[in-house]
């Protein structure tokens, strides 16, 4: 029987949550990495391996790895540093992305390293030198709070040289090319701030691909779909009760259904009302609906970062989201209703989920 | 022989790493770099590109603030400081 893995990044280390294929009863392991500050921990299902990106404010950024599903675990940052002769610095490894053994490590100052050898050496990939914009990423002056830098990479699902880069602050660029070019895939998306470049200056949040030439986006105003791949955006925020929100997740078996998590966009950034709620679109996002049943709906001022939900492959998918109050909720019907599964962990800042045998 | 102490946070990182050990070593980078030998990897959880000792790293010689430069005496006693605060 499959075995249900959810990883788990928080201020305090990593944790997996383990169920079986009905997903009701969990199990919580951790905190792994040595109590690192994990910012985001994946599995590459073509080897097994979990990494698990993390950055301590004593002995820097790394990349740990378990083979045994997190039995062991060991780091390397051999290779992930700027030439020393370089005036950029790596402040962080911020996100990841594997598969077969090749990682992408995002990291800030914004540059993307790679390692070939299922993380034990890495080498730099690109800095997406020259794009537009690319002459202000590493002046400190114009970085945005949070120093994220490459906040999300998003792969193709076939096609390895091809993927997805979001630099936080100024937009979303594809290579098709292993990373030797890029092109800005910011069109038609909304800017409520001046920008001195017409490609780039756009906040994008979070970016998810439910098939071949279908992209949803939650950006800091609006969410937008895209139906060519990403060369054009339509705003699609219409029925959210904010325009606000990092994380988004969608369907793996029906491209017209995708959820995400408003949140209100000031200070605060948390569930709007203190009534924590997913929002589901089946239409694409001509219609929004609530997914309320068994979350809290009275004094749950929750947030939910950028990589904090997650989906799962099933026939019915499961749908899991943290907060950075340290719960993680759980539906095993599509966000037809949830279960709190865990509920004093350190702060989240990712979860990602996996079957393994 | 330095008479060099490692902070609680580093040991866990490398299989055999004690908290306290002699050292043959004329610089505190010497010592980094005798450490780095024998355990790989362990220079960048002490130092950034420059090289320098990261921010939150501070080392003393015989009580002394310390650089990499630092030279040690044959009985030095050089502490490895995770140096931060916090919840």
């Amino acid at each position: 029987m499959p075995k249900t893995l959810l990883l788990v990044g928080t201020r305090k280390g990593a944790f997996l949550l383990e169920s079986d294929a009905d997903r009701r009863d969990w199990n919580v392991r951790g905190p792994f990495c040595e109590g690192w500050p994990v910012y985001h921990a994946i599995h590459d299902a073509g080897t097994g391996t979990i990494y698990a990106a993390a950055a301590s404010e004593w002995h820097g950024s790394a990349v740990w790895r378990s083979k045994d599903l997190g039995e062991t675990w060991t780091l390397s940052s051999e290779g992930i540093g700027y030439p020393e002769d370089s005036s950029r610095k790596v402040s962080k490894v911020s996100t990841l992305a594997a598969r077969n053994g090749r990682v992408l490590v995002g990291v800030e100052a914004p540059g993307i390293f790679e390692s070939k050898d299922g993380g034990e050496t890495f080498s730099l990939l690109t800095t997406l030198e020259g794009q537009p914009g690319s002459e202000a990423w590493d002046d400190p002056a114009n970085q945005p709070p949070g120093h994220l830098g490459i906040s999300a990479i998003a792969l193709d699902k076939d096609n390895d040289s091809r993927f997805w880069a979001i630099v936080q602050g100024v937009g979303l660029f594809e290579t098709t090319d292993d990373a030797a070019s890029w092109t800005p895939r910011n069109r038609g998306l909304r800017a409520d701030w001046p920008r001195p470049h017409e490609e780039v200056g756009f906040c994008v949040h979070k970016v998810v691909r439910s098939d071949d030439t279908r992209l949803y986006q939650q950006n800091h105003v609006g969410m937008h779909r895209s139906d060519d791949d990403g060369h054009s955006w339509t705003e699609i925020t219409e029925g959210l009760p904010t325009e606000f929100g990092f994380a988004a997740a969608a369907h793996p078996h029906d491209r017209d259904t995708f959820y995400v998590v408003p949140l209100a966009p000031l200070h605060g950034r948390t569930m709007p009302d203190g009534k924590a709620t997913v929002w589901q679109t089946k239409d694409a996002g001509s219609s929004w609906k609530p997914l309320r049943k068994g979350l809290p709906q009275e004094d749950a001022w929750l947030g939910v970062l950028r990589e904090a939900m997650a989906i799962d492959t099933y026939d019915s998918p499961g749908l899991y989201f943290g907060t950075s109050t340290g719960q993680v909720f759980a539906s095993n019907d599509e966000g037809g209703s949830w279960n709190e599964i865990a509920s004093y962990l350190p702060p989240i800042s990712s979860v990602e989920v996996a079957i393994v045998d | 022989m330095a008479d060099l102490h490692l902070p609680g946070t580093l040991t866990p990182l490398f299989a055999g790493l004690p908290r306290r050990l002699d050292i043959e070593a004329a610089t505190v980078n010497d010592a980094i770099s005798e450490l780095e030998r024998q355990w790989p990897g362990l220079r960048d959880r002490l130092c950034e590109p420059g090289p320098s000792l990261r921010t939150h790293i501070h080392v003393y010689v015989d009580r002394e603030r310390a650089s990499l430069s630092t030279p040690l005496e044959a009985r030095s006693r050089v502490d490895v400081i995770a140096a931060i605060s916090g919840g």
